[in-house]
C-alpha cells in the first residue's frame, strides 16, 4: 500500500529550528515511526485524505497536535471494537494519555507537560519515564487487551472503568483468564449503570 | 522469525522499563506469562501434551518404536525429533524458511534431550546390540496471531517434558526358540507398560538481552528491541546441559555469566510446579475435561 505524505503546515518554533541545524538528521520520520492523524493513526502515516484507484493513500497532518510520537506503548486490537467518536485523543485522569486509532492501533503514552504540546513531534524526549507513569501505562495496556479479548467496545469511559476495576489486582495478573473475567464483569456492570 | 516493527522511541521506553524491572505488561524480568498445559490430547500416540504460552501453542506427540541401537552405544536407546513448522504459523515458515528452522530446532532439541544425563537411555534397551526403543518425538506449532513469540524453545521443552511424562511404553517379553532366533512379544494388556523417568529432563529457558539487562519469555515487541539471546537448558537440580547463543548481536562474557545464573534460577524454579501440575492432572484421570488441540 503506497502512501504519499503531505505536510503543508510546517509550524516550527524558531528555537527548535536553530537547534536542529547542527544535527545530522535528514529524515524527520522514518518507516516504523508512529505518528498521529485525524481519523486514527497508522504506523507511518497521518490523516487519510484520499484513496487513489490503485490503492495508494494520501495522508496529511492538519496541525501541530498531529505528528511524530515519542515514548509509549502501541497496542493492537481489532478495528471493529474501537468506538467512532469526535475526538480520539484522551487524557485519562489516572495519569496517562491514550489515542484510540480507528484502525485498531491504540497508543498509550505518559501525559506530556505543557511545553511539549506545541512541539508537534519535532523533538522526541528520550528521558526515562517515571516508574509510576509506567505502572499506569502497563495496567492500561493489560486492560485494553482484556477488553479486546471480551469484545467490549473501546472508548475512554470503558477503558477508564476497566482500569479502576483492575486496581485491586497486580498488573501482571490482569491477563490471567479468571481474573480477566472478573474485571470485565465489573466493567460491564458499571457501563450498564452508566448508560441506563 | 517474523518480527514486529518498533520505533526508536518505543525501544527506549522498553529498555528503560526492563532496567527498572517493569516490563510492558507489568511482569518482572524473570516472570513467565500465563501457561496452560494439557496431556494425553492425541489418541493414537503413546504420549502427548499441548501447551500454550502467550501466543504460542505447541503440540507434542511421542511414539515408541523398536529399532536398532547405535553402534557406539549398544546398550542404550535414543530419541529422535521431528519438528514441523507449518506455513500457517508465520509467513516466514513458507517454503525453505520453515525447513531450515525445523532442522535448527531438531538439532538443538537433540543436543538438549538426547543424552544420558537427561534421560535414562539404558532403560530403553531391549536386547543389547540388537533391539532398543526409539522414542520419536513430533512437534508442531500453531501461532494465534501469525507471529512467532520469543519463547518457542521454552514452550517446546516444557511440552516435551510433559509428553514424555505422559508416555506409556508397552512392556516386551523376549522369547528365544530352539534355533536361537529371538522373538519380541509386546504385552497385550494395555495397562502393562513402563513409564519414563522424566526427573532429569531439562527445560529450556530463553533469555533475551535488552540494553544491559535480560528478560525471560520475551513478547514480540521486546524481541524486536533485543539483538542477542541465550538459550539455556536447565535440569531440576540447576545443572546446565546446553547453552546456545542466538541472534546477530554480541554478548560480553560478564553478560553471559549473569544470564546463565539467571537462567539456572528460573529453570530450576520451573520444574517443581511443572511436576506437581502434571501429577495432579494425571490423578484427575478420566474425569477431567479434555479441550483438545483444535478446541
Amino acid at each position: 500500500m503506497a502512501v504519499e505524505m503531505r505536510l503543508p503546515a510546517v509550524h516550527k518554533h524558531i528555537s527548535l529550528a536553530a537547534s536542529q541545524s547542527n544535527r545530522d538528521d535528514k529524515h524527520l520520520v522514518v518507516p516504523g515511526d508512529v505518528i498521529t492523524s485525524d481519523t486514527g493513526f497508522m504506523r507511518v502515516g497521518a490523516e487519510v485524505q484520499s484513496i487513489f484507484s490503485d490503492g495508494a493513500l494520501s495522508l496529511h497532518t492538519r496541525s501541530l497536535k498531529y505528528g511524530k510520537l515519542g515514548q509509549g506503548v502501541l497496542v493492537f486490537v481489532s478495528p471493529s471494537i474501537v468506538k467512532r467518536q469526535k475526538t480520539h485523543f484522551h487524557n485519562l485522569p489516572c495519569g496517562a494519555s491514550i489515542i484510540l486509532g480507528n484502525n485498531g492501533y491504540v497508543w498509550l503514552y505518559p501525559t506530556p507537560g505543557q511545553q511539549d504540546e506545541e512541539a508537534g513531534g519535532y523533538y522526541t524526549s528520550m528521558e526515562p519515564v517515571s516508574l509510576s507513569d509506567r505502572e499506569v501505562i502497563s495496567r492500561l495496556r493489560n486492560c485494553l487487551l482484556a477488553l479486546a479479548a471480551h469484545k467490549v467496545l473501546l472508548y475512554d469511559t470503558s477503558v477508564l472503568y476497566c482500569y479502576e476495576a483492575s486496581l485491586p489486582q497486580q498488573i501482571k495478573d490482569i491477563l490471567k483468564p479468571e481474573i480477566m473475567e472478573e474485571i470485565i464483569l465489573e466493567t460491564r456492570q458499571r457501563l450498564v449503570e452508566h448508560e441506563g | 522469525m517474523a518480527a514486529v516493527q518498533v520505533s526508536e522511541a518505543e525501544k527506549v521506553y522498553v529498555m528503560h522499563g526492563v532496567r527498572d524491572d517493569l516490563r510492558l505488561d507489568g511482569r518482572g524480568c524473570e516472570d513467565y506469562r500465563h501457561m496452560e498445559i494439557e496431556t494425553d490430547v492425541v489418541s493414537n500416540t503413546d504420549g502427548s501434551a499441548k501447551i500454550s504460552l502467550g501466543h504460542t501453542d505447541v503440540l507434542v506427540g511421542v511414539k515408541a518404536e523398536i529399532g536398532k541401537p547405535k553402534a557406539m552405544v549398544p546398550d542404550e536407546g535414543y530419541l529422535e525429533f521431528f519438528v514441523d513448522c507449518s506455513a500457517n504459523a508465520t509467513p516466514e515458515f513458507e517454503g525453505r524458511g520453515g525447513e531450515e528452522l525445523g532442522v535448527e530446532l531438531s538439532n538443538t532439541l537433540c543436543k538438549v534431550f538426547n543424552n544420558r544425563h537427561s534421560m535414562d537411555l539404558r532403560s530403553l534397551c531391549i536386547c543389547p546390540g540388537e533391539n532398543c526403543w526409539v522414542i520419536l518425538i513430533f512437534t508442531s506449532q500453531e501461532e494465534n496471531l501469525l507471529q512467532c513469540d520469543g519463547n518457542l524453545f521454552d514452550a517446546i521443552s516444557i511440552a516435551i517434558k510433559a509428553a514424555l511424562f505422559n508416555t506409556r511404553i508397552p512392556k516386551v517379553h523376549i522369547s528365544e526358540d530352539e534355533e536361537g532366533v529371538k522373538e519380541i512379544e509386546l504385552s497385550d494388556d494395555p495397562y502393562d507398560c513402563m513409564r519414563l523417568n522424566v526427573k532429569n529432563v531439562p527445560c529450556i529457558v530463553t533469555l533475551c538481552k535488552i540494553g544491559h539487562r535480560h528478560v525471560v519469555d520475551a513478547t514480540l515487541q521486546e524481541k524486536a528491541c533485543s539483538v542477542a539471546s541465550l538459550l539455556i537448558s536447565v535440569t531440576h537440580r540447576g545443572t546446565v546441559t546446553c547453552v546456545r547463543k542466538m541472534g546477530g548481536g554480541s554478548l560480553d562474557p560478564e553478560s553471559i555469566f549473569e544470564m546463565t545464573e539467571a537462567g539456572k534460577r528460573v529453570g530450576k524454579a520451573l520444574h517443581v510446579p511443572l511436576m506437581e501440575l502434571l501429577q495432579k492432572e494425571e490423578s484427575l484421570g478420566k474425569k477431567r475435561q479434555k479441550v483438545g488441540f483444535l478446541g
